[in-house]
């Protein structure tokens, strides 16, 4: 198992309704999640706002701290490891980002995004391995100089996804990374993440609101509903005979392209 | 798609030529002072005193701007005070910035507790009134140089605090700040590697605002006499004395305000010219 | 013309000379529903705000002619059109969040418009505000009249907005991507509630949207376009079942559904961009810009 996750909990303190003097009341936003995530699975999860769905992926890169539970990566407990623990092991689990303009800074090149993590992790031939990783994400080598904002919106996508695979991680987690792209370019980083993963053997987890996209690439789906798990499991099975009622709600909400779809 | 992306190099404005201009033109006064200032500016010859500037009738050759009531030449103090007021200002305005932007910084990345400390201190510090805050400050430190740069500093660092506080923290909730995270980076890596380049076009606007308003507070304690000895040539001085006499000669008192006018005006200019040019977002 | 709203030859520029809309022509008949589909940058929304007259500043019309309801709005002086937009059109904007007033309650938001511009008396205003909160299906009307944007959910901060819109019985709606910001769930209700009211009202709706999924359940006809460029005007079920464009097709084929889930997703081939930037540039060619 590449992640177990038990019983996940996580709250976090509700600022506008804190009183002037002592802690503010605390949102509970995970409750009680448990599922694992097998090596080499691409696990859909999927939900509404406010379902968490963000905020689990987040947890499991410990970008956030949980209240409750625990969650095993590769056989080490990081449940409440500090960044201090968590650094030498950070090249091994990698995020993609929602809005590459924001998680891309602005003031520098794609090549030193790119090879900044590497550097952190300080591992040797930088050029080499910037220039192979835009190589993986079919971007030209010389992208390597131009800055985020001289990019489309799915080339920049394209650097995000090369940032993460450039440190070879074992895990890699993709939040809401089509939802802002034209359905041209969402195919294209759809069809290049699918490709990447068989490539270089890579377990994901992808987040998105997008059935759809969900059903296009991963092999496991868990979908969320208000910080809970309603439903988990093959997505094929899923998607034929969705056993929760939320499940069966949201499939039949997607309008398809297809004026014959029943739909009202 | 089809809309054309690529480096768009914005001119230099007129507002950024004024500004740096007239800075650069002060600089330049205030180093080569000895040199270009046509006479000693603590010379007194009351013969010559309450002379007007030289387009008017009945002036002595080199007082182009005048004299004042003890016959000092109105351009040489002018020239003399400039050294001041830019020490002041370059001195009092870093050394606040330095501070109130490391602590905002401080406050803003790393909120938890050293954000509840800075910015209960921050509150409290403002609850003071400044300008009773320096001329307090001013009668316990005595007048001079030091001291009224250490009032400039103790009181507005607060200014760039706040600000800076308030910017970082919207630039740590920005995706890349976590993505540098995930990367692996330390969080005073973070601090000083992500946050900071981000933040620089607001401190860099804020600074030369606080050079501007530095000049203005030292014209202010020269103004009510509690800034150097008398002796060495303020531009609040001169106002102060200039206003005295403004009916028989009006020259001793606008001019220096003219000159304090243009510098403050062009401090903040500067700024905001120069926030705009670096700021390589196209937002 | 034809339609009640319609089209001819519109073209918008930059005033720093870039052409945005290549000479639009399109129709939306009396009652019905008019897609405008295309990718970000296409210039979709531009044509409903050419019509509201609510381009940015940094755009013109360069050419071309909007009838509304048998007057061409280009040709009036400014204020005669103002005031005739005011009364035939309103719009449904995109994001719920920024469409109101954060610090007005609801109420005075949705009678505004019928105070200021149609002179109603304020009880008049209120008393429709009321009936029509009833009409998008909003519980306790009485008491979301008094509430602030920021306690009410998306979903029902959409509905006032519908409310609003239809309020003085416009002609035309322009919907400018209304359920982008919306969950699946909450979008299927609110577009069901969208052409509920179009149909009860009567009324023309210029639909603006990126999703050919959304296009497929509210639209009659609709246009795609590319780069300013109307590529394929059609009724949607032909459209859907054969649709002529090449870059229509393509984009067909580039949207992901759950029912196909082992078909190939293909992009948008370049073939098919070199192919309608050509067209572009062509008619760049032929009309000079």
């Amino acid at each position: 198992m590449m992640y177990q996750v038990r019983d996940l909990r996580l709250s976090l303190p509700d600022m506008t309704r804190k009183p002037l003097l002592g802690s503010a009341p605390r949102i509970e936003i995970l409750r009680g999640l448990t599922f694992d995530v097998p090596r080499g699975a691409v696990l859909g999860i999927v939900g509404g706002s406010g379902s968490g769905k963000s905020t689990l992926g987040r947890a499991m890169l410990r970008l956030l701290e949980p209240t409750g539970g625990s969650i095993t990566f590769e056989g080490t407990d990081i449940t409440h490891l500090t960044e201090n623990q968590l650094r030498p092991m950070r090249h091994r689990f990698q995020m993609i980002f929602q809005d590459p303009m924001s998680s891309l800074n602005p003031r520098r090149r794609v090549g030193g995004i790119i090879a900044g993590p590497l550097k952190l992790h300080g591992m040797d031939r930088l050029t080499t391995r910037v220039d192979e990783a835009l190589d993986l994400v079919g971007l030209p080598r010389s992208f390597a100089r131009r800055f985020p904002h001289e990019l489309s919106g799915g080339q920049r996508q394209r650097v995000g996804i090369a940032r993460a695979i450039a440190l070879r991680p074992d895990f890699i987690l993709a939040d809401e990374i089509v939802s802002g792209l034209d359905v041209s370019s969402q195919a294209q980083v759809l069809n290049l993440l699918g490709g990447l993963v068989k490539e270089l053997g890579l377990t994901l987890a992808f987040i998105s609101h997008d059935l759809s996209v969900i059903r296009r690439l991963c092999n496991r789906t868990l979908v969320l509903h208000q910080g809970e798990i309603v439903e988990e499991g093959e997505t094929a099975q899923l998607f034929e005979a969705p056993q929760a009622a939320y499940t069966r709600e949201l499939l039949q909400a997607i309008p398809l392209p297809d004026p014959y779809q029943e739909w009202a | 798609m089809r809309d054309a992306r690529g480096e768009v190099r914005r001119p230099i404005g007129l507002r950024l030529w004024l500004s740096g201009g007239w800075l650069t033109l002060l600089v330049l006064g205030a180093l080569l002072a000895p040199w270009v200032a046509p006479k000693d500016p603590l010379m007194q010859d009351l013969f010559l005193g309450r002379m007007p500037p030289f387009w008017v009738a009945g002036t002595e050759p080199g007082y182009w701007l005048g004299t004042d009531s003890l016959g000092r030449d109105v351009l040489s103090r002018i020239l003399y005070g400039t050294r001041l007021a830019l020490i002041v200002a370059l001195v009092a305005g870093t050394l606040t910035c330095l501070i109130g932007a490391t602590l905002g910084l401080i406050a803003g990345y790393y909120r938890g507790w050293p954000d509840r400390i800075i910015s209960r201190f921050v509150d409290i510090w403002m609850a003071f009134p400044p300008v009773l805050f320096a001329i307090l400050l001013i009668a316990v430190l005595g007048p001079g140089l030091v001291s009224i740069i250490i009032a400039i500093v103790v009181i507005d660092w607060t200014r760039f605090a706040r600000v800076v506080r308030a910017e970082a923290m919207s630039q740590g909730a920005m995706d890349y700040v976590a993505s540098a995270q995930v990367a692996g980076r330390t969080r005073f890596g973070t601090m000083l590697t992500e946050i900071l380049p981000n933040v620089l076009p607001t401190i860099v606007a804020l600074l030369t605002l606080e050079m501007g308003i530095a000049v203005i507070v030292e014209a202010i304690l020269s103004f009510v006499n509690l800034s150097i000895s008398t002796d060495s040539p303020t531009w609040g001085g001169m106002i102060a004395e200039g206003r005295t006499s403004v009916h028989q000669a009006w020259w001793v008192l606008v001019f220096p305000l003219i000159t304090l006018f243009l510098t403050v005006l062009s401090f903040s200019q500067l700024g905001e010219g120069l926030k705009d040019r670096f700021d390589p977002v196209l937002r | 013309m034809s339609g009640f709203l319609s089209i001819r030859n519109l073209t918008v520029r930059l005033k720093s000379g870039v052409t945005i809309l290549r000479s639009v022509s399109l129709d939306v008949a009396q009652g019905q529903v008019h897609g405008l589909v295309g990718e970000s940058g296409a210039g979709k929304s531009m044509i409903g705000k050419a019509v509201l007259g609510t381009l940015p500043r940094a755009l013109q019309v360069t050419g071309g002619e909007i009838w509304l309801d048998g007057e061409n709005l280009l040709a009036l002086p400014h204020d005669t059109r103002r005031k005739r937009i005011g009364a035939t059109a309103a719009l449904i904007p995109q994001d719920p969040l920024t469409a109101l007033n954060p610090s007005k309650r609801i109420g005075p938001q949705i009678t505004r418009r019928l105070v200021d511009i149609l002179a109603w008396t304020r009880s008049d205003a209120e008393a429709r505000a009321l009936e029509l909160l009833g009409e998008v299906q909003i519980p306790d009307p009485a008491r979301v009249m008094r509430s602030y944007p920021h306690e009410l959910s998306g979903g029902m901060r959409q509905r006032i907005l519908i409310a609003s819109a239809f309020a003085a019985e416009p002609k035309l709606i322009i919907a400018d991507e209304p359920t982008t910001a919306l969950d699946v769930t909450v979008q299927k209700q609110i577009l069901r509630l969208i052409a509920d009211m179009q149909v009860r009202h009567g009324t023309s709706l210029l639909f603006v949207t990126h999703d050919l999924g959304v296009v497929s359940k509210v639209c009659d006809t609709l246009s795609v376009l590319y780069a300013g460029k109307v590529v394929e005007e059609a009724r949607m079920h032909r459209f859907f079942m054969r649709p002529i464009h090449p870059y229509s097709r393509a984009l067909l084929a580039a949207t992901p559904t759950y029912l196909d889930p082992t078909g190939s997703l293909t992009p948008v081939p370049e073939s098919v961009i070199s192919a309608v930037e050509e067209e572009v540039r062509l008619h760049d060619v032929r009309f000079g810009t």
